[in-house]
């Protein structure tokens, strides 16, 4: 009789221990973008999003080259790398047991697992050390390159996802393969695509260390790809390491135009997948 | 007979009424190349570090592992401390990071009411969304002050008697870029556990409570162990992510090029290395060193994330028996 006690004792001490981690773990978060808000939004005016950065000592100036840098290559990195992996996975899901996509898929995996300083290094002496100068595409191309997994995995799943007889009916009804693709099997899983898509520019958006290596940062407004480009990520490294009290407070006015750029893609990603489709209804 | 035999025009090219076979060969060509282009990339990516780092692989070989200096004006480079640091601080981050996010992918899987599961899996995830270098920011200007003033000098004073909790306390250090990795690998480790626990069947769980297990019992002997090597799969794949962070590690960890056994001190690793003198290397060794790191560093984290997947991949495929007993 006492054991058993003792062992519903051990059983809700655990619970307990797991309800405090439950506590720890999520309190970062909050931890965070209250820190965030707290510190970051003071700094929030229309100047801020309309003027660039001004030499150190200077107050005001804003961070729009950031903004409008991090659009740029963000922009750039989603036109490579988007239909680069949509079609990949479309190829993997079409023929599933070709060697072609086990080999792919494999890759892919190993691509994900790459990490993104080591995707700089690549583009810094793929595009860099031969154009000799740092260049806004060239971090394109290094995001473009972790973006591809990314899309590639989630267009192959959703892709499965479709049941075979949407696709029967299609080729019975005399469709092409490529129009059966592309119009039927594609569109259907078109939502979960697009949300898998928002997902990896979302994570891509907040990526810092291969824009280090690539895209390296300006004090200047720039509309050209071809030259170094400031990007938000950027911005808020370089003011957190500087050496000013009024940098810090510009790098928490930038984190949280960062931050609310990433969250606000990701929540919206994740609200379109909400609605999960339900083929048999 | 040959009444009944289709005309030849459709034997040939049966007739399609929306798009054309042309249409599909063309299809097919494109799809191919964009699923050849992605392996292709990566075997560039290999080669490109292997030149960049050339230079210095024929210098140092296998040594550059073993040597502790890193002294761009002098030329002379050794990765050592900097491994050391990389290990080091995905060991303990994952220290914390384990125990933490298994107790809540078990908390959420088995124990949580139901209503609170899918806001607990939304904020965890909401985590893996934050960028880097906002963690970076957060830690150097709140994590840091609140170590320093607070959780430090109790750790000194209680555990002071270990190495690892002596000397003076400085902000950024080895312990501090713990903290934060195991913050930012939590929500890795946590979910892809997640997935692994649902895939437990019911009747595991079921039974062991017949049998008057306790609900945290069956957990132990039912959930846990046919679960297990899916969630060691779910521990590498985190520390894989660990070993390839670089942004807040850079920014937390003091950058010293140095091995201290205390835990208070700064220290570097082989990804922080490369963000911060990559692009202000002047000398093609300079240069070719970093890439060398950079292609330790990709195999390392290709042998550690190919020994995850396979773990993973082992426990989705089924279950491979109650080990007996």
């Amino acid at each position: 009789m006492n054991r058993r006690v003792l062992r519903r004792w051990v059983s809700n001490f655990m619970v307990g221990l797991m309800v405090v981690a439950v506590i720890i773990a999520v309190l970062p978060l909050l931890f965070i973008l209250l820190n965030l808000v707290i510190k970051g939004a003071g700094s929030l005016s229309l100047g801020f999003f309309t003027r660039v950065p001004v030499p150190a000592g200077e107050t005001g100036g804003g961070v729009a080259n950031a903004i409008v840098g991090t659009l740029l290559i963000v922009g750039a990195a989603s036109l490579i790398g988007v239909p680069l992996g949509v079609a990949a996975g479309i190829y993997c899901a079409e023929y599933p047991g070709s060697r072609l996509a086990t080999v792919t898929r494999f890759v892919a995996d190993v691509m994900n697992g790459t990490p993104s300083i080591v995707v700089g290094v690549f583009a810094w002496t793929l595009i860099v050390a031969r154009q000799k100068h740092f260049s806004g595409l060239a971090g394109s191309c290094a995001l473009a390159m972790l973006m591809i997994p990314m899309v590639m995995r989630t267009t192959e799943e959703l892709i499965k996802l479709v049941p075979n007889s949407l696709r029967e009916a299609a080729l019975a009804l005399g469709y092409a393969r490529w129009r059966t693709s592309l119009g039927i099997v594609l569109r259907t899983a078109l939502p979960g695509i697009v949300t898998g898509s928002l997902l990896s520019v979302a994570r891509v958006a907040g990526e810092t260390a291969p824009l280090l290596l690539t895209a390296l940062g300006s004090q200047y407004f720039s509309l050209n790809l071809n030259q170094p480009m400031a990007a938000l990520p950027l911005t808020v490294f370089q003011y957190a390491i500087g050496p000013y009290e009024e940098w810090h407070r510009f790098a928490w006015a930038a984190a949280l135009v960062l931050i609310l750029v990433v969250l606000t893609l990701s929540v919206l990603a994740r609200l379109a997948t909400r609605r999960r489709f339900t083929f048999n209804d | 007979m040959a009444t009944t035999s289709l005309p030849e025009s459709a034997q040939a090219a049966p007739v399609t009424l929306h798009g054309s076979r042309a249409g599909d060969r063309l299809f097919k060509i494109v799809l191919t190349l964009a699923a050849i282009a992605i392996p292709l990339l990566m075997g560039f990516l290999v080669s490109e570090l292997y030149t960049g780092a050339h230079l210095a692989i024929s210098r140092y070989g296998v040594r550059f592992v073993a040597g502790s200096t890193w002294d761009p004006v002098a030329e002379e480079f050794g990765a050592f401390p900097l491994v050391i640091g990389t290990l080091l601080s995905s060991f303990i981050a994952l220290l914390i990071a384990v125990p933490l996010s298994l107790g809540v992918a078990i908390y959420i899987t088995e124990f949580s009411p139901k209503f609170i599961r899918q806001p607990i899996a939304f904020v965890i995830e909401l985590l893996a969304a934050i960028p880097s270098v906002v963690y970076g920011l957060w830690g150097i200007f709140v994590l840091i002050p609140i170590l320093r003033k607070a959780v430090f000098p109790f750790l000194r004073s209680v555990l002071g008697f270990l190495p690892l909790f002596q000397g003076p306390i400085y902000g950024p250090s080895m312990l501090s870029a713990s903290i934060i990795l195991a913050i930012m690998v939590m929500p890795f480790i946590m979910s892809v556990a997640r997935e692994v626990l649902l895939a437990v069947p019911g009747s595991q769980r079921e039974a062991a409570l017949a049998l008057g297990a306790t609900r945290w019992e069956a957990v132990m002997s039912a959930i846990l162990p046919y679960a297990r090597s899916g969630i060691i799969g779910a521990i590498i794949l985190g520390l894989g992510r660990a070993l390839g962070e670089t942004m807040a590690v850079t920014m937390l960890i003091g950058n010293r090029n140095e091995i201290s056994a205390s835990l208070f001190a700064p220290g570097y690793t082989m990804a922080a290395v490369i963000a911060n003198e990559f692009s202000e290397a002047a000398t093609d060794m300079h240069f070719s060193a970093l890439a060398y790191v950079a292609f330790l560093l990709f195999l390392v984290t290709v042998l550690v994330n190919a020994a995850a997947r396979l773990l993973i991949w082992r426990v989705s495929r089924g279950p491979t028996g109650g080990k007996g007993r």
